[in-house]
């Protein structure tokens, strides 16, 4: 304990992170709170004199607009979608890094790479990924085919219309969890093998003394000593994924969905920045509580769940 | 089933390889061990005696040499093909699974001719758990058990296979002293009654002694002595034996073998005929002193000891190797507590002349 004398000192040292948390982080929180409940609230509305009574029409109002719930939509299928996979594919990526010994360490950085690399530009290598028209040299429009496109055509499939102009709602879907699946990656592996190298290595060696199958190994030692870091990863994965909107735009770009249909593919988070847009404070902010309640009760339901199967 | 270990060596490749330097963790180690038997594996840290144990286990590959179980050659068998069971240091185990299910494991691997049915399962895990006497915890998990527990869980794991060798790495270092000492009975009455052979390794003599029928003394990856534990005891073939075994240890002095006697600071305390003269290393357990007015070897005394039964006395001479001179002796002698020096006479088989180079024993 710090001496009553001293404490001064401590607050002195604490005073900066205390401001900046205050000023930016407690104040717009309250202030969410506040706008949110003041029915039709528009800040410039407000800085003008005018004034708002107080009530739930904002999340009414929010609740009711289809452009919401499509947002939320997309956003859950998002989530639902590139969580399990990602999780999966980066668990049986870290457990071959783990097992391998030439070319671990040379490994683990290329697969890292994506996590240093900004989401924006990968999004545009994404996009010419999965496009189907290009410029010809003499400046006409042609069909050039990404090489997605060119790797299903190779063994004699269909191109797709992935997310040009007229392409369909669940084609733009897969573009988007391939990308967000791959972009989550780095992290969830690098996480995962950090797990899996701190396991006791006395525990495979007591496997292999008894005999056991390497799929038993896996789903019987792994993943159980691995569960721990398994939550740990779904659970900032499901709240990384309600947040999800840069990923759109680096891929789409502003129009957050194909030229036909600008929108389609906006989220929740992108839903909350139009509203500012348009100077609609109220919406925005109940959007936002809205967010924050969903993602709370998503992270309070892996808890529980993890609480069951989680070993330690 | 007897283990035959023939020329058994392991080499490590270095770390670095700049200096490579590789470091021989067993060296060319010959010896059988009989069916049945409780053997222990013993020597300083770094002696090779685990490494001996993991290549019995089949979890590392000998460099050179040959293991056999009764006729089989097993060197080249995995270590799930051995029919063995290891115990490890710090028990490995699985902290998710409840103790039935920890010893459920190994048998629930078993496939096609060897698979039990779910009863037998049960019951060949209960068999195994009376045995180490922890049937009443089988449904905890490792975590909320002590540590004396735990090693039975341990044990009970390997046993449940009913394995040809039952292998244990130091199986009682994690363990308190109270424990240690009912552990190692524990351990003795379960070999005892599965008659499996049975390989430990420890680093503490005294447990190797109290419960092997016999002990292996290694030291730097070269086998030192085998024996019953009470005759390499007796019996040393090299000081280092003579001063790896026994508490309090061996008392160890500068001397010389002039004439035909054994001289330490030129009083001759025991005959050596037909040793050539030479000096040499003289080691002199704490039990192979009687005191004696007359006696021929004189020592300062700084410190009696009344351990009730014995008493010990601490004394001080120019020629001894250890800082003191511990003898025991017993309590009904009369000392003089007060007295400058002590005069002792030293028991011929208690008494054993190194050769000052090697360190080999010279026998007489």
């Amino acid at each position: 304990m710090v001496d009553n004398k001293h404490q001064w000192k401590a607050w002195l040292y604490l005073a900066p992170a205390i401001v900046l948390l205050l000023v930016f982080t407690v104040w717009p929180i309250i202030n969410t709170l506040l706008m949110a409940f003041q029915n039709g609230y528009s800040a410039n509305l407000a800085l003008a004199g005018k004034t708002f009574s107080f009530g739930i029409e904002n999340f009414r109002k929010v609740l009711s607009y289809k452009r919401f719930t499509d947002c939320l939509f997309n956003t859950m299928i998002l989530c639902v979608a590139t969580v399990p996979i990602s999780t999966m594919l980066a668990l049986l990526i870290a457990v071959a890094l783990n097992s391998i010994k030439p070319l671990q360490r040379t490994l683990q950085t290329i697969f890292f790479l994506p996590y240093v690399t900004n989401s924006i530009a990968i999004g545009m290598v994404f996009a010419a990924m999965f496009n189907i028209i290009g410029l010809r040299p003499d400046g006409a429009m042609a069909d050039t085919w990404g090489i997605i496109n060119n790797v299903i055509m190779f063994f004699g499939g269909e191109p797709v219309n992935w997310m040009n102009a007229g392409s369909g709602y669940w084609p733009n879907i897969v573009v988007m969890v391939v990308y967000i699946v791959w972009n989550a990656l780095p992290f969830k592996i690098l996480v995962l093998l950090g797990g899996l190298q701190s396991i006791n290595k006395q525990y495979y060696d007591a496997a292999k003394v008894d005999g056991t199958p390497r799929r038993r190994v896996f789903s019987k030692i792994t993943v159980p000593l691995l569960s721990p870091m398994i939550a740990y990863v779904v659970i900032t994965g499901f709240i990384g994924g309600f947040k999800e909107y840069s990923s759109i735009v680096g891929v789409f770009g502003e129009t957050m969905g194909p030229v036909h249909d600008a929108g389609r593919l906006n989220t929740m988070v992108g839903f909350i920045y139009d509203s500012l847009n348009t100077r609609a404070h109220g919406t925005a902010s109940a959007a936002a509580l809205i967010l924050f309640l969903i993602i709370l009760a998503v992270t309070m339901v892996n808890l529980q769940v993890s609480k069951k199967r989680v070993h330690f | 089933m007897k283990v035959v270990l023939q020329n058994l060596t392991k080499i490590f490749p270095s770390r670095d390889k700049k200096s490579g330097k590789e470091v021989v963790a067993v060296n060319d180690f010959t010896f059988e061990i009989p069916d049945g038997k409780l053997i222990g594996l013993l020597g300083p840290s770094g002696c090779g005696k685990s490494t001996t144990l993991y290549m019995i286990s089949g979890l590392q590959k000998p460099t050179s040499g040959k293991i056999f179980f009764g006729e089989d050659d097993v060197t080249e068998l995995s270590t799930e093909n051995r029919g063995i069971g290891l115990v490890f240091q710090n028990y490995a185990l699985y902290p998710h699974m409840t103790v039935k299910q920890n010893i459920l494991f190994p048998l629930e691997n078993l496939k096609g001719a060897d698979r039990l049915t779910k009863e037998e399962m049960l019951k060949r895990a209960h068999d195994a758990a009376a045995l180490v006497q922890i049937d009443d915890l089988m449904d905890r998990k490792p975590n909320e058990l002590s540590g004396g527990q735990q090693q039975r869980v341990a044990i009970a794991r390997a046993l449940v296979k009913m394995p040809r060798v039952l292998l244990l790495d130091e199986p009682l270092s994690n363990l308190d002293a109270r424990l240690r000492l009912q552990t190692r009975e524990e351990i003795r009455r379960i070999q005892k009654e599965t008659g499996i052979t049975t390989v430990f390794v420890t680093h503490d003599q005294e447990e190797a002694m109290s419960i092997s029928d016999m002990i292996v003394v290694m030291k730097l990856g070269v086998l030192q002595q085998i024996g019953k534990p009470q005759d390499v005891y007796d019996d040393p073939v090299n000081l280092f034996v003579a001063k790896f075994l026994g508490t309090p240890p061996i008392n160890v002095l500068e001397g010389e073998v002039k004439g035909g006697k054994v001289c330490i600071g030129g009083a001759a305390v025991a005959e050596a005929p037909g040793v050539a003269d030479q000096p040499v290393y003289i080691g002199i357990r704490p039990e192979g002193f009687e005191l004696d007015a007359n006696g021929a070897l004189e020592c300062k005394l700084s410190n009696v000891e009344v351990m009730g039964r014995d008493v010990s006395i601490v004394s001080t001479h120019e020629s001894s190797v250890n800082p003191v001179i511990r003898s025991i002796i017993d309590a009904d002698y009369a000392i003089d507590r007060e007295a400058e020096t002590v005069r002792y006479n030293i028991k011929p088989h208690k008494l054993f002349v190194f050769n000052k180079e090697t360190e080999e024993r010279i026998y007489f």
